[in-house]
Order: structure tokens, then sequence, then C-alpha cells
């Protein structure tokens, strides 16, 4: 297939970007998007321009590498990762644009690149259970109940890649927050932790610049894992009991 | 058990002659090699009695002592946060834009432990003796051991940290089976579980960089190490967003960067996984043991085309409920699989080995299936004469346990298989086909995971000590997290113990040097300015490693790869078109050094492979093999690591021999009939 591509290129964080439209022709539907950019890219080198800078690493869809707003949909029309959303869902013919994620807590580092260490930074203010290596009792003294177990699995399914944040209109990181004081907010091992931890990532989302949830649910919908809006009610009951505890 | 104690000195008249031409225009023969760190006494005693003759370093000297790791996979990770926890200054480096996306975030299946709770005959005995024999008896019997006694603390560990292991309805861990054993050892989480210990380890490592004692340099990557005086004091590091080429310098360094996969070009290693870590210590002095032995993995989505930039694996796990088969007749092969009845239909691997079926360790099952496909009986698109594919069919699956029961097991991978083809898993028999998947081989170490650069210690896949030249599944989690958590932060205190080193200076001769080198190699790699780019010299790399360094190996081939290797190398410098600047956040760039290194990788891989003139694991030289196709080692000869040293540019490696002592087994030949 033919497409006509309009891509997002900023030489540098400082600099302005602008879109630039490309052509690409013999698209196989076989082929996933980056590969369609690989070869947009391998074209651009050819030819002596600067090829498109994006973030990708295992494309099987679990690092959370990847990320690019394709057409105005986080990680483009299906729900999944932008590396394994495969040129099958184009048709012969189509403009897709394609822009790196939007929000103030993920500026543009080059092109469709951006800095999501705030993610970092929000685990490594309380997105832990603090277990030092060699102090841990026998795994079979503590029994998880398994609808608990599973509960925590589904959150914990969260890859980090930042689609809810660019999907949410208010650039919010609820989503991916709920995610994680929902994993571990459900397991026994969890709970020492658990008011502190949800107050400290809490600030730290704030500190970071990403805005409130005003439960729009395009996280939700974005999301590749299909996490779902419900650990942002968990995130927020935890937070009110947290905080009407640590009030008292 | 089914082994036979058949005789391993092998038949004359299938092993290929002594070849003195070889020998003396690649490679040179040195000294022999020695672990000197295992204690004397018996196996199960040796890792306490390491632990307690290791020296130890007060906590309030800790702080003054630095350790920088590479890499952020289970190994890494879980080091930098073991040592964050113990007090020191850790320097935490990964090429990723964070330590969560490191490639150990892809293993599907599990996590071996010898913890028993199936009650069906494993111990920490059996594991050890299924790792040993599953590795074709060409691993360190000690090391193995003790990666054996650690398993069931690193289950312990993790589910303390949160991870999410599958679990029964009575609240307990479950487990499942995996290739080349006849125990449920393995713990697993849904077909992510390399993803949720990951996380484990990721979490533990950002709670010490809130403390303070870890530092994270993400999006950096190493291009040297610096060794001063003898020892590894630091590297020299490529601030990937910026250009900026910096100097780290510690009092240790470890090197946890990960599997070489990638010289094949297409592998299910990620986009970015690379030698250039352990080659740049490799070319330092450090000695890079068993290149050749690589693993192609058996159940991988089968190539579609030409603009493949990756191959994506399918978890060994669906062995467990799958069935492989292949038609008996190549006129079926472009039938409607659902079509063709059960006697028409060669369940091969149930065929020929009976006893473990489905299960055998994968360089078998990889094997029988070129050997199908080579047949003429493979299923799916023609990639140049031949189908590369046979069926992985889960109908009986679906019969016996409901659509529900292999959605919760597999549901993922299953979906993951759908979203890559196009095909519906639950509808039509998943196509697979064998993709190269992890390097057993690696840089040397001896027991306390210390290369043959003092200072330098190797964990994870980086290094070569447990698998011997076959992985069995679930085993990399296992041994990346036992070196990180409980093997590593005890032996490098030993060599912490005789610290702080003596401040190297900026200024220090080995410093400036190595700074250097990385510029001008940066400099000249954007000067070239050629007409190819750097994917085009990897994609026929890649040809060459898969065609005559791959499945299958001959003397033939192997000479004819080196040729090959050198002459693109030789081009690679003459020819390669990286456009952008130094200066700036360039992927061409990175690749380019990535690649250089691969080309330098490949020929040691080949000559490897040459020189070791039997089959073992997944080294398979067409040369040895038994009647019935099976690899025949030759022990009499082979029984041996081999070290290779850099012996400088354009002068032949030196090959350093450790010989494999077995005392607590015997060796035999493998057999899983």
């Amino acid at each position: 297939m033919n497409l006509t591509l309009k891509i997002w290129r900023q030489a540098s964080a400082n600099a302005r970007g602008e879109m630039v439209t490309y052509k690409v022709s013999d698209i196989s539907p076989d082929m996933s998007f980056l590969e369609m950019l690989d070869v947009l890219n391998e074209q651009l080198n050819a030819r002596g321009e600067e090829p498109i800078a994006f973030d990708s690493d295992c494309r099987e869809g679990i690092c959370g590498m990847c990320g690019l707003m394709i057409s105005g949909k986080a990680h483009g029309p299906e729900v999944t990762t932008t590396c394994q959303l495969h040129m099958r869902s184009f048709s012969d013919g189509d403009e897709i644009t394609v822009e790196p994620w939007r929000a103030d807590a993920f500026p543009v580092i080059k092109d469709l690149v951006v800095d999501r260490g705030a993610f970092d930074r929000i685990i490594a203010a309380g997105g832990f259970i603090s277990a030092n290596t060699g102090a841990a009792p026998e795994a079979h003294s503590v029994p998880v109940p398994k609808p608990k177990a599973d509960r925590a699995f589904m959150a914990a399914a969260c890859i980090g890649c930042g689609a809810c944040v660019a999907a949410c209109p208010n650039a919010s990181g609820m989503l991916f927050m709920g995610a994680k004081i929902t994993h571990l907010g459900e397991l026994p091992q969890g709970q020492p932790e658990r008011d502190a931890r949800v107050v400290s990532m809490v600030e730290q989302h704030d500190a970071e610049g990403f805005g409130g949830c005003t439960n729009i649910g395009e996280c939700s919908a974005a999301c590749p894992k299909e996490i779902p809006m419900d650990v942002i009610n968990q995130l927020n009951r935890d937070l009110r009991h947290a905080l009407t505890r640590h009030g008292d | 058990m089914t082994d036979t104690n058949a005789t391993t000195s092998g038949g004359a008249a299938t092993q290929a002659a002594p070849n003195a031409g070889i020998v003396h225009g690649l490679y040179t023969e040195g000294e022999p090699l020695h672990d000197t760190k295992a204690p004397a006494g018996p196996i199960q005693d040796k890792w306490s009695t390491r632990k307690f003759e290791s020296g130890l370093v007060n906590p309030a000297n800790r702080r003054k002592l630095s350790v920088i790791i590479v890499g952020t996979g289970l190994a890494g990770g879980a080091a930098a946060a073991t040592l964050g926890e113990a007090g020191y200054q850790v320097k935490s480096f990964c090429y990723q834009d964070s330590p969560r996306r490191a490639h150990s975030i892809a293993a599907q299946g599990g996590i071996n432990a010898a913890k028993n709770y199936k009650e069906d005959g494993d111990s920490t005995f059996r594991l050890f003796y299924d790792t040993v024999k599953g590795g074709d008896y060409r691993s360190r019997e000690t090391n193995v051991y003790r990666l054996a006694e650690v398993s069931t603390n690193i289950i312990d560990q993790c589910v303390a940290q949160g991870v999410p292991f599958a679990r029964e309805y009575g609240g307990l861990l479950d487990n499942r089976s995996f290739g080349g054993v006849q125990v449920s050892r393995t713990f697993y989480a849904r077909g992510q579980t390399g993803q949720q210990l990951l996380i484990g380890a990721y979490q533990a490592l950002e709670r010490q960089v809130a403390a303070g004692t870890v530092e994270m340099f993400s999006r950096h990557e190493m291009l040297e190490v610096i060794v001063a005086d003898g020892k590894a004091r630091g590297i020299i590091a490529r601030d990937l967003v910026t250009g900026e080429v910096e100097t780290h310098l510690a009092d240790a360094v470890v090197l946890a960067s990960g599997g070489y996969g990638n010289v094949f070009y297409l592998s299910t290693n990620a986009m970015g996984s690379n030698v250039t870590a352990t080659w740049r210590a490799h070319r330092k002095g450090a000695y890079f043991a068993n290149p050749c032995y690589t693993q192609i993995h058996p159940t991988c989505i089968p190539v579609s085309g030409d603009h493949q930039s990756k191959l994506t694996l399918m978890s060994e796990s669906l062995r467990n409920d799958g069935r492989i088969w292949v038609p008996k007749k190549a006129e079926d092969c472009e039938k409607d699989p659902r079509e063709i009845p059960e006697e028409d239909r060669d369940y091969y691997l149930e065929r020929i080995y009976p006893s473990f079926g489905n299960l055998v360790p994968r360089d078998i099952a990889s094997r029988q299936a070129k050997n199908v496909c080579d047949e003429g009986r493979g299923v799916g698109p023609k990639v140049g004469d031949f189908r590369r594919g046979v069926y992985l069919d889960f109908t009986d699956a679906l019969k016996r346990m409901s659509a529900e029961a292999v959605a919760e097991k597999y549901g993922n991978l299953l979906d993951m298989y759908q979203r890559i083809t196009g095909e519906n898993p639950y509808e039509v028999p998943m196509r697979i086909y064998p993709a190269v998947h992890y390097t057993m081989g690696g840089l040397w170490v001896d027991y306390d995971l210390q290369s043959t650069i003092p200072g330098l210690f190797v964990a994870g896949e980086a290094n070569f000590s447990d698998h011997g030249a076959n992985r069995l599944g679930a085993s990399a989690l296992m041994q990346g997290l036992a070196d990180g958590y409980f093997v590593l932060p005890h032996t490098i205190r030993d060599y912490l113990a005789k610290g702080p080193f003596e401040k190297l200076p900026d200024s220090h001769p080995d410093v400036v040097e190595a700074k250097a080198s990385v510029d001008a190699r940066v400099q000249k790699l954007l000067s070239i300015n050629g007409d190819r780019s750097v994917d085009s010299f990897h994609k026929e790399l890649g040809n060459i490693m898969w065609e005559y360094c791959g499945m299958e190996r001959s003397e033939e081939g192997l000479l004819k790869a080196i040729d090959l290797i050198r002459g693109l190398r030789d081009e690679f410098w003459r020819n390669v078109k990286v456009l952008g600047a130094a200066d700036t956040l360039n992927q061409s760039l990175e690749k380019a050094g990535r690649v250089a290194d691969f080309l330098e990788l490949g020929e040691l891989m080949c000559i490897d492979a040459l020189h070791r003139r039997e089959s073992c694991g997944g080294h398979f030289r067409a040369e040895s093999q038994t009647e019935d196709g099976e690899a025949l080692r030759h022990d009499d000869e082979f029984a041996y690591v081999a070290a290779w040293e850099f012996g400088g540019d354009g002068s032949p490696a030196v090959l350093h021999k450790e010989d494999l002592v077995y005392e607590a087994i015997e060796m035999k030949q493998r057999s899983y009939k």
C-alpha cells in the first residue's frame, strides 16, 4: 500500500518543531508500524536526510519504550502498543499523522522521543515494598487469596509507556499511579507502607506537572494493557484513608 | 530418567581430523585457565564456605566504596538494589530511557526454583543435575550447584517485594513444567514472568535511588571500560541525549549488559540489545568464553518478509499443552491444517522422544523443526526454497480444558500471536519456527563472577558460566536474579574489602586514553559518509551468521563465513553512512557502534564454532552426529571451556582452556527418548 505520513520533526528539546510530509510506497500489511518507519528511515538515510528519531526496544509490546500519537490516538487505532500495531490496520492511500506524546511532564527530546523520567521519580517516591535482599520470609508463609493475587497481577501489567498521560486532556498520570497503588495495595506484603506510599506518590505526581483526573476515561481506553479506571478509584480511596488517618 | 551410559569418546568415523592449518591461521593456544575461587570440600558446602571466607566491609566504610553497574535487567537491577541497600555508592547505567525497560522484561514463561512445593521429587540436587545435563555437560559444576542452591531464596525475595506470581485457590503459589525436566518447578506470572520480576527489581532499585545510594544514568551507553594499573576502575559512557562522552570512575565495575543474540540481526532480543559493553571489555583483557554457544528457541513466530526487524518468541510454556506437528506428506503442506486427518499428521517430537515428547530441551526441538522443514514438510509461506514453519496446535487442549482455561493460562501469548500474524490461534493451529533467543557464551568468570580483569565482574546472560551449551527454559530469570541478589553482593564484597583503592585522577593516562579512543571512534563513524546504511551491514552480517553459524555448522561453512565477515567489516569501515552529529541524540550513530562490535564478535563466534569439532547442546556440527542425527559430544577432546583472549587488531585470538571437572555427577550422553 501507499501512504502519506505527516510526522513531527524537532531537532532538539529547545528547537521549534513542525509537521513534515513524507510518502512511502509498497508497504506490506504484515509490517508493524515501526517497521514501516524503519523503511522510511532507510529512504531518508539514502538521500542524505537525517532519519526520524523514535523510541522502541523490545518490539513485542512489553517494555513500554515505544509510544506514538498516531492520527490523534495514543498507540494508534488498535488497543495495543505502537510496536504491535500492524499496517493491516490501515488502508492504501491513508494519510497518517505521527506525533510524540504531548504532556508538560514528558518534554520532547527530539522528533518523536520524549523524556518520561517523571514516571521513574513517581515510583522512587514510594512505588515499592521495602524488602531488603535476604530478609524475606519463606514464600508460602503468607497465602494470598487468588482473587487478590489476580487483581494485583492485572494492575501490575502496566508497562509504563505513558499512553494514559498522552491520551488524557489533563495529561494526568493517575491511571499509571493507580495501577501501582492497586498492585501493591492488594497484596498483604504491601500493607505496612500503604498509607505513606499513596501520599508520597501523589505529591510527586503533582510536582512533576501532571494534571488531575476528571474521570474522562481516555486513559483506560488508550491503555495497551487495558488497565481499568477502577484503579483510580482505589487510588482516591487509599489517599482519602491515608490523609484521614494522618490527620488523626 | 532414561540416560544411557553410552560412551562419549566418540567414533573416529564421524570426527573431523585435526587441522593444524586452521589453528595457526586463525588462533593460537595459550596457557590453560583455572577457577581458583571455588573452595575445596563437598559441593553442597562450597557456597557457604566461600561466603564465610569472603572479606567483610564495615557498614561505615561501605559508603566510601563505589561500584559501577552496567545494565538494569534482572542481574544488574538486582545487584544495584542489593549493593545500594548494603550501603555502597552505586552508579547504575542503562541505554533505555528507564531501567524498567531492560530486556529481561520480555521473558515470558517462568522462573525455576527447587522449592519442591509439588512434592514431585524435586530438590536442589535435581535442579543442579537437570541444568548440567540440559547444558550438555559444558557448564561449570560448582557455579551451577550454587545457582540451584540459591534458587529458593529468589522466590522468597520476589514474593516479599510483591511480585504477583500465579496462585492456586488456597492462596499458595502455582507451578508448571518446562522443557528438559520431569518435575513442576517453574513459578510464573501468566506469560509475563520476566516483566513482573524485573518490575520487582526495578522498584527495589528506585527505592535505593530515593535513598541516595544509587545514582541512575538512563539513556547512557557504556562504550569503554577503564583499566588502570591492571584493575577495572570505571567506564566511558556516552550520554545518548546530549552526546557528551563522560568518564565515570569507581572501585569496581559490574557488567550485566545481557547477551549478544543480535549479532544475527533477527532475534528475539530487543532492538538495542548489544555486545558493546562485554566486547569492549574483551578487547581490554577480559576473556570471552564459548562465544559459539547460542540458543535457537524452537517456538517463535516465523519470519513474514524482508522488512522484519525482530522475531517474537512464543513462550516454551505453550509446549505444556500445545502439540507440535507437521503433515506426514509434503503434498498436504498447503492444505488448511484443520482438514488434515489425525492419521496424516506427524507429531514428530512425541514420536521420536516418547518420554519427554513436546517438552524436550530447546536445542533438540529446534533442530528437529529444521529437519522436518528441510525434508519439505514445513508449513506456511515459502522462504527461499522451503516452507519454514511447523504447527503448534491447541485443539486438543481446547477440548480438554475449555477456551476460558486456555485463555487464563496463555491468553496474552495467544493474543500476541493473533496481533502479529492476523490469525486466530483458538481456531487455527499456530505456526512456529526456531529463532535466535539467548547466548550461553559470554565473558569468562570465576566462581566469584570476576572476569580475567581484576575488579571487573560479569553477571547474568553477559557471563558464560551456568548454562553450558544449552540453557533450559525458565533458567535465565533464575540465573539473573541469583547473580544479582545473592551471589555478586557476597563476592564483590571480598574484592572491595581490599579497597578503597587509590583515587584515580581524570588525568591518569589510562583514563585519558580510554576517553580519547571513544571520541576518536565516534568521529570516525561520522566521517566515513559512505553509501550503505548501518542496518544494511547488520542484515548482511545476520544472514551470514544464520546461514553458517546457526542451527547447523560445518567446517566448510564456517571458513567461508569468516572470510565473508572480514570482507564485510572492511567494507563497513570504508562505506558506512552515518548521518547527524555527535552532540545530539543520534540513533544511527548508536547502532553503528553496536554493529561495528558485532562485526568483530561474529568472527570470533565462527572461530570458536570451527575449533569445537564436536556437537554439544545448541552447537551442532554436521561432522559430529550419531547415526540417528543426534548431537555427538567428544568429551575426550572437548570437555573444556574455550576462553578466548583478544590478540590485538589483525592478530589471531589466543585460546585458553578451562577443563571441566565433574565430581558430583557423572558425564553421560544426553538422552530424552
